[in-house]
């Protein structure tokens, strides 16, 4: 029996050794906001954070997430309340298709959290793990700047 | 939830091309606002395909060939069908029909039954409870191969097939499809000229690698099948799906999901989407399929591999006298598209340049490589990376500036080409200005291994002709009114481009309403109706169009209802911010429904045929309602040891017609550079005797947000008389220009060609190696293959009374 915290709710889980946090999220808790791009590490569709860092989650076995706190796209709104990052991918376009979205959000808020006013090379470092075939990237680099720049309270 | 932060809204207005105010003429027309489903991709809730889940589904795996060219003599699937939990396994045998994206491509099978044509092939399918066991069982299928030589390149394809030609049907070996074309005289046009030049090129294929794979899950319940697939076309598969499996379209309804990418990969209709609807007929439980990254590398569809041999005749003062383009295909497996991608690569030469003489000469080759098919651009970047290059290297010939030579060329606003396409709106001249003039290119630095380069192209606002011959509309939408709100229904499908916020802001416009007042009921071929597809940028200008036309046969209604209930003339009637004249939307609503009875009106779009003004072999493809124009700047740095590019940035100019709403406009011409930066410079779908080389996202290279330059975008906006509230195209043709405008930069910098993409160090070091020793300072082909192709179809040129409109 797995037991882990995801954003903030906790769930008990029978799994496969072999399953990898990915499959759990989507299969068997149903959170179907973390992504799938190629299920081998490369191309960061699935990111998610592990106590803060940004793992792939597909790369992610249940022995090491065992009592972790795991925050996934569902949980960065609070409430009805967007995460300023959330609230500048919208204002600027930076979700197109949206498949990328949700792990460039996790990578972004990572970055954020860490460093409240990144430039745009640490940005555009930051986010190098995640592919996206929308936008050419300025437009979610464009967002990341501009959701630094939200009142500190906001996020 | 919140959308409206204040310190996000104030930035709303630093978006290029629009503030927040937009136009003041429209209401939401214009303005720089969030798509519709914004809040529902950036909190995960939007269900793609994959996240679909229906009690009791069944999992599809299928088993794919590991050989690029052999005979099946046999599938044993028996040990596969004994393992627990397998509920059914599949082989071609049980769907004989074949089906393609048209009507002339239609030779492929779901699962191939006599042969396969190339790694990756799929072959057989098993339903199980889980993926695991389904995958399991696959590995105990049993087929019995009998090996062929495979055919790997264009010139081995051209050769007599060693063992038999790839589709055994085919009358002329390994040749797909041959074109040969001739509009005016080209003898006499080289004859006349001052000058004459001939160059070579070759742009590798690629991949579309959209970040969603692939996936469909199909449900057969009380006679009726129901599909839901990432597709960006659901009645192409629709109509594959009725005829593989002998149903009526009637019984078959195809939901196109939420999407995660497209870019052409899923035009076509795919063998996991019939093998998913025939084993949930087979099993009467639900079916899903998602591919995997590996796989969707070999259903591929991608961009074609193409030969390119182009001779050119010029007056000493610059200007073309005629032109003769070849090209040589390298199709892979199946048809897909390739028809009209082979006669894309000859049609918008004469749509960017006046050719007052011009022949087309394309040839596709079947070879046992994964098929390609439709990627942004369709069959048109290839040409345009080799003519953009090829007028490079004739002004160079002529002492002449590249861009005023290309100038002297330039078609004209409201004309007629030599191949019989409307030219109407076209901003050719004022995307160059702007582009030249932000740029700086005539002032640029010059200095050893810093360049810039320069190039402009053209692109379609939609197919003029459907993919299967009929006289029907387009694009068909229906409108819906009553107490409890609008809806649009439309077949059009949005794959990430935007397509249902155009939608609901055109009819938001047309009512007076909010986009959010708008319901959307897309891409349903159950519950819409026909739309073709999202493909050849098509979508603003035809479902937009259709969806015009509806609105505004309902605002008439409306505006008469709520005329004669406030005792006003219609005239007197205002409609805006919610309100019907004196009443509100909803009194206008109650007052219509009193009046009429049930409200709905429909509207609908297909081109006028004044869109095209000759017929030959191939004259459906080329004409357009409108054609969008673009021109772009690179600047970079390459180095001269290492062979390493950086580009430092890139101006970007696109004739829009006007901007619906320019955050998604940007988003696609940032996008559409940034492909193009990648076909430029590294993107390839490359192999080594019949396998792929790298069907993985880690070893198929493309750009990272840390490798892309600054890109600065220019709209230019001049309405497009027949466009959806004057606007054209903007999903591709940015794309166009930017592939050869790196390619002149790096001879800017280097004073060496590369005429091939994408461009490697490698390459670079080899061009300056043939300098060094005194040779062409050149990389690229030598040689265009002998083609058998056909005496040229003499086309008459379009009338005098035509060629100006």
């Amino acid at each position: 029996m797995l037991r882990l915290r995801v954003n903030g709710e906790t769930y008990e889980t029978l799994t496969e050794s072999n399953e990898t946090l990915l499959e759990i999220l989507r299969e068997r808790l149903g959170l179907t906001g973390t992504k799938h791009g190629c299920e081998l590490g490369e191309c960061g569709a699935c990111t998610v954070l592990l106590d803060g860092t940004p793992v792939l989650a597909c790369l992610v076995l249940p022995d090491q997430i065992d009592d972790a706190e795991v925050t996934t796209v569902e949980g960065l709104a609070d409430g009805s309340v967007l995460h300023p990052l959330q609230e500048a991918f919208m204002a600027l376009g930076a979700s197109q298709c949206g498949y990328c979205t949700a792990g460039m959000l996790l990578s972004a808020k990572a970055l954020l959290d860490e460093q409240p006013d990144p430039t745009r090379e640490e940005i555009r470092a930051a986010l190098a793990g995640n592919v996206c075939r929308c936008t050419g990237y300025a437009s979610i680099v464009d967002a990341v700047a501009l959701a630094a720049k939200a009142p500190k309270g906001a996020r | 939830m919140s959308t409206s932060r204040e310190w996000v809204g104030r930035r709303l207005g630093t978006v290029p091309g629009g503030g927040e105010d937009g136009d003041g003429a429209f209401q939401v027309v214009g303005k720089a606002m969030p798509r519709v489903d914004a809040v529902s991709k950036v909190t995960g809730a939007t269900v793609y395909a994959d996240d679909l889940s229906f009690p009791g589904t069944l999992h599809c795996v299928l088993l794919r060939s590991p050989l690029p060219h052999a005979r099946i003599r046999c599938i044993d699937v028996q040990e596969a069908a004994g393992l627990p939990d397998v509920v059914a396994v599949l082989t071609g045998a049980a769907m004989p029909t074949r089906f393609g994206v048209s009507p002339s491509s239609e030779e492929e099978q779901a699962l191939a039954a006599d042969k396969v044509r190339y790694v990756g092939e799929p072959v057989a399918a098993v339903a199980a409870r889980d993926e695991a066991t389904a995958r399991e069982a696959c590995k105990m299928i049993q087929v019995d191969y009998e090996l062929l030589e495979p055919v790997t390149s264009i010139d081995q394809a051209l050769e007599v097939p060693m063992d038999e030609p790839i589709h055994a049907a085919s009358k002329d070996g390994n040749v797909h499809r041959l074109a040969s074309l001739e509009f005016g005289d080209v003898d006499e046009g080289f004859a006349a000229s001052d000058h004459v030049r001939e160059d070579v090129f070759f742009y590798e294929g690629s991949n579309h690698l959209a970040m969603e794979e692939h996936s469909a899950t199909a449900i057969f319940s009380d006679g009726q099948l129901t599909v839901w697939s990432s597709t960006q076309s659901p009645h192409s598969v629709h109509r594959a799906l009725s005829s593989v499996l002998g149903l009526p379209m009637r019984r078959v309804r195809v939901v196109a999901t939420p999407h995660g990418g497209g870019f052409g990969g899923k035009v076509d209709p795919c063998s996991h989407e019939i093998v998913v609807a025939k084993l949930a007929m087979i099993t009467g439980r639900p079916v899903k399929c998602t591919l995997t990254r590996e796989e969707v590398f070999y259903n591929h569809r991608g961009r074609h591999p193409v030969l390119m041999w182009v001779r050119t005749g010029v007056t000493q003062d610059g200007r073309i006298r005629a032109m003769h383009f070849r090209t040589a295909l390298d199709g892979g497996a199946h048809a897909s598209l390739g028809a009209a991608t082979t006669y894309y690569t000859g049609a918008l030469q004469p749509a960017t340049y006046d050719l007052p003489a011009y022949r087309f000469e394309g040839c596709r080759v079947f070879t046992n490589k994964a098929p390609c098919g439709p990627k942004r651009g369709h069959g048109t970047p290839q040409p345009r990376f080799a003519l953009e290059l090829h007028l490079d290297k004739l002004a160079e010939d002529l002492g002449m500036d590249p861009v005023e030579l290309r100038r002297r060329n330039y078609v004209r606003p409201n004309s007629r080409t030599v191949n019989g396409l409307r030219i109407t709106s076209c901003a050719i001249e004022k995307v160059t200005d702007e582009v030249l003039a932000a740029s700086g290119f005539s002032r640029r630095e010059r200095r050893d291994g810093h360049g810039q380069g320069f190039a402009v192209s053209a692109y379609l606002c939609g197919a003029g002709t459907p993919m299967y011959l009929n006289r029907m509309p387009h694009s068909e939408v229906s409108l819906k009114v009553d107490r409890g709100g609008v809806t649009v229904f439309c077949g059009a499908t949005d794959i990430g481009q935007g397509s249902d916020t155009v939608l609901a802001t055109l009819v938001a416009e047309e009512l007076g309403l909010e986009r959010g007042d708008v319901r959307l009921v897309t891409g349903d071929t159950g519950l819409t109706p026909v739309d073709l597809g999202s493909y050849s940028s098509r979508v603003t200008f035809m479902a937009g169009n259709a969806a015009i036309e509806a609105a505004r046969k309902m605002r008439a209604t409306l505006v008469a209802a709520a005329a004669e209930h406030s005792g006003s003339r219609p005239a007197e009637m205002t409609v805006a911010g919610g309100k019907i004249g004196p009443l509100s939307f909803e009194q206008a609503v109650a007052a219509a429904e009193e009046r009429y009875g049930t409200l709905g009106s429909v509207g609908s779009y297909a081109p006028p045929p004044s869109i095209s003004a000759s017929k030959y072999r191939g004259s459906a493809v080329g004409p357009s309602p409108a054609f969008s124009y673009s021109a772009a700047v690179v600047d970079l740095d390459a180095d001269r040891v290492s062979g390493e590019v950086r580009v430092n940035k890139v101006w970007i100019a696109h004739d829009i017609g006007r901007a619906l709403n320019p955050v998604l406009v940007r988003g696609q011409v940032e996008g559409g550079v940034y492909m193009g930066l990648g076909e430029a410079l590294m993107e390839a779908q490359a192999y080594r005797n019949g396998l792929l080389h790298h069907p993985s996202v880690l070893e198929y290279k493309t750009p990272l947000s840390s490798d892309m330059p600054e890109i600065e975008q220019l709209l230019v906006e001049q309405p497009d008389p027949e466009g959806p509230y004057g606007a054209k195209e903007v999903g591709q043709g940015p794309l166009l220009p930017v592939v050869p405008a790196v390619v002149s930069a790096i001879h800017d910098a280097l004073g060496v060609w590369v005429d091939e993409v994408p461009v490697t160090p490698e390459k670079i070091l080899r061009a300056l190696d043939a300098h060094a020793k005194g040779s062409d300072p050149r990389t690229g082909p030598r040689s265009f293959p002998e083609i058998p192709y056909p005496p040229c179809e003499k086309v008459a040129l379009p009338d005098a009374a035509s060629a100006t409109l």
